[in-house]
């Protein structure tokens, strides 16, 4: 997995709540069978009109924001549908932190297994960060996870949350399945203890 | 069991905390805990991507036999004789046919007749046990947790490492007990219960917890009714939802073809999962079953939900500023009008189906207040069973003709527009009334608006063209359906 130490980029904010995974990615692009190239199609039916040209009305096209990689958000965020297209499509699109007072469950979980960094803060740090993002043309923020921290050019030094093993495998880009591999033999016994018919090789990976 | 003995106490337990001390293979404080899993359900769309991976890392499937898969979101649900018509679909159930061939993965085929939604079949064919972890790269799998079983909806990554290694990294949820005390009403059903709590809790208010559904009327309801009260667990937020089984657990489980051999000694394990005397929640919400009316959503998500005798809200009434947002760009996108009945609401299309309610006794409950009647001219209405066997038992009880002559299209199964991947969904504008899990902005189809209702409800509108309290519905032909979980099919 890509590892995330720090980052600075452009913040685009997008003032709605309950966002689900049904717009960060719909379901007319879930059939293809690559991980990659999601990005042109996040936020679809928000993002284009009929005609296929760009929703002048929505946030992320507005012309200041091109080359945005920090998504401002509100309440539970990525909601609804397990699919982990849509932190694909969020990351191919260029995004690689997400902030928003609270997530949901499976998408936050998705996040981090893509080197996505989703970072919860309370809801007035979450206002007051909206209200400079609005002020503030070419808004930037720059976080550095090693120090859990984010900061800006007009003063901003707001530290957040995120559990500590999270972290460690964020900051060294590793791999899940290696690290459950590790524990291969508890796997073994556990399943010896079940009275599962141990495997015929040496297991997991041949 | 020897893995639970260095986790199990003598303190008292809930359901879930027992499910999870016995799969726990190992753990380190202020870590995931890594969990054993049972049975992984896969389907074509979030499983691709994770059987590429394995071939790319050239790993294999650890326990190939505790893997079952079938495809489900984007079959066609018409004549299943003929090619897929949609490449890229073809291409997608072609692609999980054959990562099943080389992985040695157990698959119900399109053709097979026990092929349909991956969370109606796994409990049709007794996969889905008492005690059991079960994932699923899809949120309904909480749909399972019916049974007293650990199980909830992962992405592709979890679903590779699943398949890698039978095991999961997992932070501990807290647990929240719903307890739903007395009877429901006549015509209010479990769709309309699960929707009030949602409506209780919002969208987001279940969120970090595994919800336990207890009391008088979640225990007096049927298998098939406590899987719709599950399913939609995960529409609160929550990671999974779960009802401790007992004799209608038990009952419905005899005979299934992987239900245990030896199923006495089963019995005798499961009968000590159910939650003990004095075990604590970290939560704890009490609803009275009695409160509880019909349900019908206004907004876009399944939180914005109403009783059918409410009226559209006006989001000027709302106190939190983002929430009367959302439920203004809600009305707006839903083309509605505070203050307006929502028995006024005049529909173009129903749905009676998905994995919330696809099953045999939600057909009955909708054929029996269709029966006699004619779908109302604006209307065009279908019928999609959740499966194979639920089609067949179906027809075998002369329910297709019913819907048939009634006016409804009598589909093949499938996800069909529960999310739209294949041919049916909702033209833009259209509105309908659906028996699925999701009310989100263009969920059945660009543009289209989704109200969420029970079975019974959905039959209803088809009929009046609108909404209406199925409480007071003249049923014309035979008797109302009573559902009883006895007469749950074992085909």
């Amino acid at each position: 997995m890509r590892a995330f130490t720090q980052h600075t980029g452009l913040v685009a904010a997008m003032d709605r709540s309950n966002v689900d995974t049904d717009q960060i990615i719909p379901k007319q692009f879930l059939k293809r069978i690559e991980r990659t190239g999601f990005g042109a199609f996040l936020f679809f039916d928000w993002r284009f009109l009929e005609d296929g040209t760009p929703n002048p009305e929505f946030e992320l096209n507005c012309p200041d924001l091109e080359g945005a990689s920090i998504l401002l958000a509100r309440q539970n965020f990525g909601c609804g549908s397990s699919r982990e297209h849509a932190p694909w499509a969020l990351d191919d699109y260029g995004f690689r932190i997400l902030i928003a007072p609270s997530f949901a469950d499976i998408f936050y979980n998705n996040c981090f297994q893509n080197g996505l960094l989703p970072i919860v803060l309370d809801a007035e740090v979450i206002e007051d960060l909206f209200t400079r993002a609005n002020t503030y043309p070419g808004y930037t923020l720059s976080v550095q996870l090693a120090e859990n921290l984010i900061l800006d050019d007009h003063g901003l030094k707001q530290s957040f949350e995120i559990d500590p093993f999270r972290k460690h495998c964020l900051l060294h880009g590793l791999d899940d399945i290696a690290l459950t591999l590790e524990h291969a033999e508890r796997i073994a016994a556990y399943e010896a203890a079940r009275g599962m018919p141990a495997l015929s090789e040496s297991g997991e990976s041949n | 069991m020897a893995a639970s003995e260095d986790t199990a106490t003598t303190r008292p337990r809930t359901l879930f905390e027992k499910i999870w001390d016995n799969h726990v293979v190992h753990h380190e404080p202020n870590r995931q805990t890594l969990l054993y899993i049972d049975l992984q359900l896969v389907h074509e769309v979030t499983s691709p991507q994770a059987f590429e991976q394995l071939r790319i890392e050239g790993r294999r499937v650890r326990r190939p036999e505790l893997t079952v898969a079938t495809p489900d979101h984007n079959v066609p649900t018409s004549d299943r004789s003929l090619p897929i018509a949609d490449e890229i679909a073809r291409t997608q159930i072609d692609t999980l046919r054959s990562n099943c061939r080389e992985f040695g993965v157990r698959i119900y085929d399109l053709q097979d007749p026990e092929q349909g939604i991956v969370h109606i079949i796994g409990p049709e064919l007794g996969l889905t046990q008492p005690g059991m972890t079960i994932v699923c790269g899809d949120s309904h799998t909480s749909t399972h947790g019916a049974f007293g079983a650990l199980a909830f909806g992962i992405g592709t990554s979890e679903v590779q490492h699943v398949l890698a290694t039978q095991t999961l990294r997992q932070f501990k949820p807290k647990t929240c007990e719903i307890c739903v005390e007395g009877a429901l009403a006549r015509g209010v059903s479990a769709k309309d219960l699960v929707l009030y709590i949602i409506g209780q809790l919002t969208s987001a208010g279940g969120t970090g917890y595994i919800l336990e559904f207890t009391g008088s009327a979640v225990r007096s309801l049927s298998m098939e009714q406590r899987m719709t009260v599950c399913n939609m667990a995960i529409e609160a937020g929550a990671r999974g939802g779960l009802i401790a089984p007992d004799e209608i657990t038990y009952e419905y489980l005899r005979g299934r073809e992987f239900a245990p051999e030896d199923f006495e000694s089963a019995l005798e394990r499961w009968r000590q999962l159910p939650t003990d005397e004095g075990a604590v929640y970290d939560r704890v919400e009490r609803y009275c079953a009695g409160d509880i009316e019909p349900q019908v959503t206004w907004g876009t998500n399944p939180g914005q939900v109403l009783s059918v005798l409410d009226r559209v809200p006006d989001p000027d009434a709302t106190e939190r500023e983002e929430d009367r947002k959302a439920a203004a760009a809600a009305i707006e996108y839903m083309a509605l009008k505070p203050g307006v009945p929502l028995t006024d609401i005049e529909i173009d299309r129903v749905f009676i189906g998905s994995c919330t309610n696809g099953r045999i006794e939600d057909l009955r409950a909708a054929a029996a207040v269709v029966s006699g009647y004619r779908v109302a001219d604006r209307v065009g209405a279908m019928v999609v069973p959740g499966s194979g066997p639920v089609k067949r038992q179906a027809e075998q009880e002369g329910l297709d003709n019913i819907f048939r002559q009634s006016g409804f299209d009598w589909r093949e199964p499938g996800c069909s527009m529960c999310l739209a991947m294949n041919p049916d969904k909702l033209e833009p504008g259209e509105r309908c009334a659906s028996t699925s899990n999701r009310n989100f902005e263009g969920r059945q189809g660009k543009g289209g608006r989704t109200h969420l209702v029970s079975p019974a409800m959905a039959a209803a509108a088809a009929i009046k063209g609108h909404f209406v309290d199925i409480r007071d519905w003249n049923y014309r032909d035979g008797v109302e359906s009573a559902s009883p979980a006895s007469a749950t099919d074992k085909t």
